[in-house]
């Protein structure tokens, strides 16, 4: 049952977003986290709501899937709305003893609370439909450019994929050892967090071993197989962009002009009509 | 032509004392030559610690002698401006099914030879697709191997070094940690590559009965080759493998041990046909005079 594991949060579906090139994915979304926190009014939001709504209709991903990923975030996304709830100084609205809610501190609130769920939604999107090795592929390729800086873009690609392939036999291994120590009567389910955090103890030192046993040998065979770093390397699959790609990175360049151009013109149209309308 | 050769081949092992820092010299090769020609398929025999996976080693440059020294097709392995061409002229397959395997995907993982050394993406997959078919494992190619069994994930790790076109392939105790299946398995399909590709195979191993195909077997111990020839001749000395700590095939004790009660069998038997075909052989009076004899052995000590 330990081998079944799913690495990452990976959903398989046949949609477009799947099929996008990983370096376009990620792009996407660091460019939708940084607009996040440059928009500055209600149209912005409204704008990246219906991106997101339609990110996620294209992928073809259940919702459900994307909220699990909130449920993480969920005591911090309390917490954080809660501290700029009652800590934003400005016009109090409610007061009692030393508690004060602000008008500044509910905006506030508010906004924190949307920017952090959009952060965690956008980037579940691409973690759902990309498979971790693309992801590697991705950031390799994507990171080239900074080799000539000497940051080794290859070797912590393949540090990722090769955690990513060991980590099932890890936990088959930690499963065995933990059975095995169970069996001469080790006992890892009662007490309090820290008995137990201590007596999982006599189970890292021997898998912490076993895990520079493999090491050792992986290099060995690694070696073995001819490889030398990333220097004169081909790849078997390598990336390439489609017209799709280029579509997509069009469609992200359009968004960030879009919430630009929202942030400089919308506050005096809004001001304007409000003033229209008597408010 | 010699595929692999080392002569006057000495190797030290140097383990430090880690609360007196005193150094102890142990040696692990001592002066061994070797003779390969391509082609053949060649066992070593040897208990643990005889020395038979440290001269795998130097067959790929892995480990560099501290004396003599060993040739891949006449490339010297202490040329390090040769290591590469090397390492792709004699492949190595190890112990451990999960440590050398790379990839997340079975294809991915016979495809990384080839990307190591530098060939184009087409020939890679024409590689790739060649290697699996010869392995038979194409229809797992998109199978992630956690997923295969022992024997299946060594036989992936043999495709990932056909892959390289390797022109001779040295297995250090392939089967060690395979069930029975996963060992017939794997012997098969590296019996295959030897006739079919003509891959010369050196195969380390301390089973017997997996060397009994070969063409030439030796027998390490303590860091020298103390038999070799065909493995006839080298099962037809059960007492000196004994004094090895090397168990014969259960048949070949069996003949072995009939024959010291007085059957007249030929030395050497490997197969259990050859033992039927050999007893059938021998007249039957004789047969019951043996018999006779073991029976009067078992009744002796009482």
């Amino acid at each position: 049952m330990m081998r079944d594991i799913t690495i990452g949060q990976y959903y398989p579906a046949p949609s477009v977003i799947h099929r996008l090139d990983p370096r376009v994915k990620l792009v996407g979304t660091v460019v939708f986290i940084i607009m996040i926190f440059c928009i500055g009014n209600l149209a912005g939001y409204v704008l990246a709501t219906l991106c997101l709504a339609g990110l996620i209709r294209l992928s073809k991903v259940p919702i459900k899937f994307m909220l699990k990923g909130l449920k993480a975030i969920f005591f911090i996304l309390i917490f954080t709305a809660v501290l700029n709830l009652f800590l934003t100084p400005g016009t109090a609205v409610f007061q009692w003893q030393f508690i004060r809610i602000t008008q500044e501190g509910i905006v506030m609130a508010l906004k924190m609370a949307i920017r952090l769920t959009y952060l965690i939604l956008g980037s579940s999107i691409m973690t759902l439909t990309t498979t971790p090795n693309h992801l590697t592929d991705g950031m390799e390729k994507g990171l080239g450019p900074l080799k000539k800086i000497h940051v080794p873009v290859h070797e912590i690609a393949m540090i990722m994929s090769i955690a990513l392939r060991f980590i099932p036999i890890l936990m088959e291994e930690t499963d065995k050892i933990m059975k095995a120590q169970q069996a001469r009567c080790a006992d890892f389910e009662s007490g309090n967090i820290f008995q137990r955090a201590k007596s999982l103890v006599p189970v890292l030192v021997p898998l912490f071993i076993s895990s520079f046993r493999r090491a050792n040998d992986l290099a060995m065979a690694m070696e073995a197989r001819c490889y030398h770093g990333g220097e004169g390397r081909t790849k078997m699959k390598p990336l390439k962009y489609y017209s799709r790609d280029y579509v997509a990175y069009i469609v992200i360049l359009i968004y960030i002009i879009a919430i630009i151009l929202l942030n400089i013109f919308f506050d005096p149209i809004q001001t304007m009509i409000f003033a229209r309308l008597g408010l | 032509m010699n595929i692999v050769k080392a002569a006057h081949l000495i190797y030290d092992y140097i383990t430090q004392d880690d609360e007196t820092g005193e150094e102890t010299v142990s040696r692990a090769i001592d002066d061994v030559d070797l003779d390969i020609s391509a082609g053949d398929f060649i066992a070593i025999l040897g208990h643990n610690g005889s020395g038979k996976s440290t001269l795998a080693k130097h067959m790929n440059a892995l480990l560099l002698p501290t004396g003599g020294a060993v040739w891949i097709k006449n490339m010297d392995t202490r040329d390090e401006s040769q290591v590469w061409d090397i390492r792709q002229t004699a492949g190595m397959v190890f112990q451990n099914p999960d440590n050398q395997i790379i990839g997340s995907i079975v294809e991915e993982d016979v495809g990384f030879g080839p990307e190591n050394i530098g060939v184009p993406t087409d020939e890679i997959w024409q590689r790739v697709n060649e290697s699996l078919e010869a392995v038979g494992m194409t229809e797992y190619r998109q199978h992630s191997p956690n997923k295969l069994s022992g024997g299946q994930k060594q036989r992936v790790a043999i495709a990932g070094v056909m892959a390289m076109r390797p022109e001779c392939i040295v297995l250090d105790e392939p089967t060690a940690m395979l069930d029975p299946n996963g060992r017939k398995e794997v012997l098969k399909t590296v019996r295959k590559l030897n006739k079919e590709s003509g891959v010369t195979v050196i195969l380390i191993t301390h089973y017997m009965d997996e060397v009994i195909l070969a063409d030439k077997v030796f027998v390490m111990d303590d860091g020298k080759i103390v038999m070799d020839g065909m493995p006839r001749e080298i099962f037809s000395q059960v007492e000196m493998l004994k004094s090895l700590r090397l168990d014969v095939p259960q048949v070949t004790e069996l003949a072995y041990e009939l024959k010291k009660a007085g059957v007249p069998l030929p030395d050497g038997i490997l197969t259990i046909d050859e033992f039927v075909q050999a007893l059938e052989n021998v007249k039957r009076p004789e047969i019951s005079n043996a018999q006779k004899k073991e029976g009067d052995a078992h009744v002796d000590p009482s």
